[in-house]
């Protein structure tokens, strides 16, 4: 179920004076189970590039292969496609419409077609997953707190039962708990369902624990694709395009210009922990 | 795909009717359907036209733009037309079976028509020319005379602001829910009416939560900059009448007057 893209190119409003290269020349593989971090500031490209993964946007130029076909084919099933890559919006709590919490998770796998009975056991599962309380399923999506509005959203998605799900900014507007609930949420869905993750967000701090995979994108293309080790060591680089490495790169190279036998690769807390008790100990 | 609806048409461009003050403008566009019922002969409808086609020439915006305009009531054209055409009674020049062509018919249809080509024209010349904003506030100031006979006319005015500028917001955020319930299977082109309508509630619902938590939004900070409506409130750019406003009106006189000696004296 690996993802392609082949030379990638979308252009806003083709054809008018203002038209606008969203995405320039994006060659991408993307393979099975992985955790991927999608990072890049406000209108590089980011969000338009999730979106050509489901088929929501069409390339203007380039192909992009789901699974080993081409996606722009006219006899391409589009639905079957969003069934396997699920897509998870900016601010998702915002598409809530049922008039309780089960009916609306149970919405996506009803489009799928599949009948009551598998769709509501779907549901069910999702609902169980984010970690929703049970007594919580028949209330109105309105009366739930932001945070778990947004995770019966994400539910949402998950009752269609995705290979790959696609979150833009999962934990944009929440508070710090909130954030880490959600992200650890994600963590266990990648860890237990081996789904592909692939996670969108402005805030290296953010994936910097959790993916296996950093893919940062400026003004349209594609920066760098490394790990997170790698791609931190590009610290200064980053800073140049309006990012920054989290705080711990900082605190490592800095001890390193002090004198301190450090690792400056480390790139979360726990492992700056060891590399900072380790070289004092020696 | 929904983006392609322009609603506030504004064509921004560098040209004299640009620059007019916007209740030079509304009065001149007011005028202008006035005149259109006022004249009822050819040398009349001259007059409109080249007073429109100066106007638009003057104005930099591409008769293209107007001719869009146009497109929205083609329907109810043609249909004003052929009914005029086919259903005056009068003097008959051509008939078949029950539809009939009359003398009358000919030139009721004409001038039906020719009426509600120019009326949309010249109301577009103002759209197209005024900022919303700016239509709003000569809205605003050009009716304030209706305060003393206790007409909300600055709430008016800021509502319909409001409402304009809400139009943009709102038609992003239908695409974007749209969007996120296609992602969920949803089906919005489907060709069967019942599902269509079905389709809809998946959209309508959080866009209407939306607007209700956008207007909730704006009152508040509406209320926490002390807003309390009309009453004493300044502008950062007033209107105040210039030197072309006063000929603007001055135009706009001279063309009445000859459009109603027209009415009136030339009989044909």
């Amino acid at each position: 179920m690996s993802i392609i893209l082949d030379h990638v190119r979308y252009t806003y409003e083709s054809g008018t004076t203002h038209r606008s290269d969203a995405l320039k020349d994006i060659s991408l593989k993307i393979d099975d189970g992985e955790f991927i971090g999608l990072i890049g500031h406000t209108g590089s490209g980011k969000s338009t590039l999730v979106q050509h993964l489901n088929g929501l946007l069409m390339p203007t130029s380039g192909s992009i292969y789901f699974d080993g076909k081409d996606i722009s084919d006219s006899d391409y099933d589009k639905k079957e496609l969003r069934r396997h890559v699920g897509l998870v919006f900016q601010y998702p709590e915002h598409q809530l419409f049922e008039s309780d919490v089960f009916s609306d998770v149970v919405f996506g796998p009803r489009n799928m077609g599949l009948d009551k009975k598998a769709a509501e056991l779907t549901a069910y599962k999702a609902l169980e997953s984010v970690g929703i309380p049970h007594d919580l399923f028949y209330v109105s999506p309105f009366d739930l707190s932001g945070g778990q509005k947004r995770r019966v959203a994400i539910a949402g998605v998950l009752a269609m039962n995705p290979d790959v799900l696609v979150l833009d900014e999962p934990t944009a507007g929440l508070d710090p708990a909130g954030r880490d609930e959600i992200l650890s949420l994600i963590k266990k869905l990648h860890d237990e369902k081996k789904i592909t993750v692939i996670l969108v967000s402005h805030s290296m701090e953010d994936v910097a624990n959790y993916v296996g995979r950093i893919i940062v994108m400026n003004d349209g293309m594609i920066f760098l694709d490394d790990t997170p080790k790698n791609v931190f060591a590009h610290y200064t680089e980053l800073e140049d395009i309006g990012l920054s490495a989290p705080a711990v790169t900082y605190i490592m190279a800095a001890l390193k210009k002090k004198g301190l036998n450090v690792d400056t690769g480390a790139t979360t807390i726990d492992e700056a922990l060891y590399s900072i008790l380790g070289a004092l100990r020696r | 795909m929904i983006r392609d609806i322009t609603l506030g048409q504004y064509y921004s461009t560098e040209s004299v009717i640009h620059r007019l003050d916007p209740r030079v403008k509304l009065v001149g566009t007011l005028c202008y359907i006035i005149s259109l019922f006022l004249i009822k002969n050819p040398i009349g409808y001259l007059v409109a036209a080249i007073f429109l086609a100066m106007v638009i020439w003057l104005s930099r915006v591409p008769v293209k733009f107007m001719i869009r305009g146009l497109k929205a009531i083609v329907l109810l054209l043609l249909i004003a037309g052929f009914f005029n055409l086919f259903f005056t009674p009068g003097e008959p020049l051509w008939s078949w079976k029950a539809l009939t062509i009359t003398k009358e018919g000919i030139v009721t249809a004409t001038t039906m028509v020719l009426r509600l080509m120019f009326l949309i024209m010249g109301s577009s010349v103002m759209t197209l020319t005024t900022t919303p904003n700016n239509l709003t506030d000569g809205m605003e100031k050009g009716l304030g005379f209706l305060k003393l006979i206790k007409v909300p006319v600055h709430e008016i005015a800021m509502m319909m602001s409001i409402a304009l500028r809400f139009i943009p917001i709102l038609l992003e955020e239908t695409d974007k829910i749209m969007k996120a319930q296609i992602a969920r299977g949803a089906d919005f082109e489907s060709k069967n009416l019942i599902k269509k309508a079905k389709a809809l509630v998946p959209l309508l619902v959080p866009l209407f939560v939306s607007a209700f938590r956008r207007a909730n939004d704006l009152a508040l900070a509406m209320e926490a900059r002390c807003y309390r409506g009309g009453e004493g409130r300044t502008k950062m750019k007033p209107l105040i009448y210039k030197k072309r406003d006063a000929a603007g009106y001055l135009v706009i006189l001279l063309y009445l007057v000859v459009c109603i000696y027209i009415g009136r004296v030339i009989k044909l």
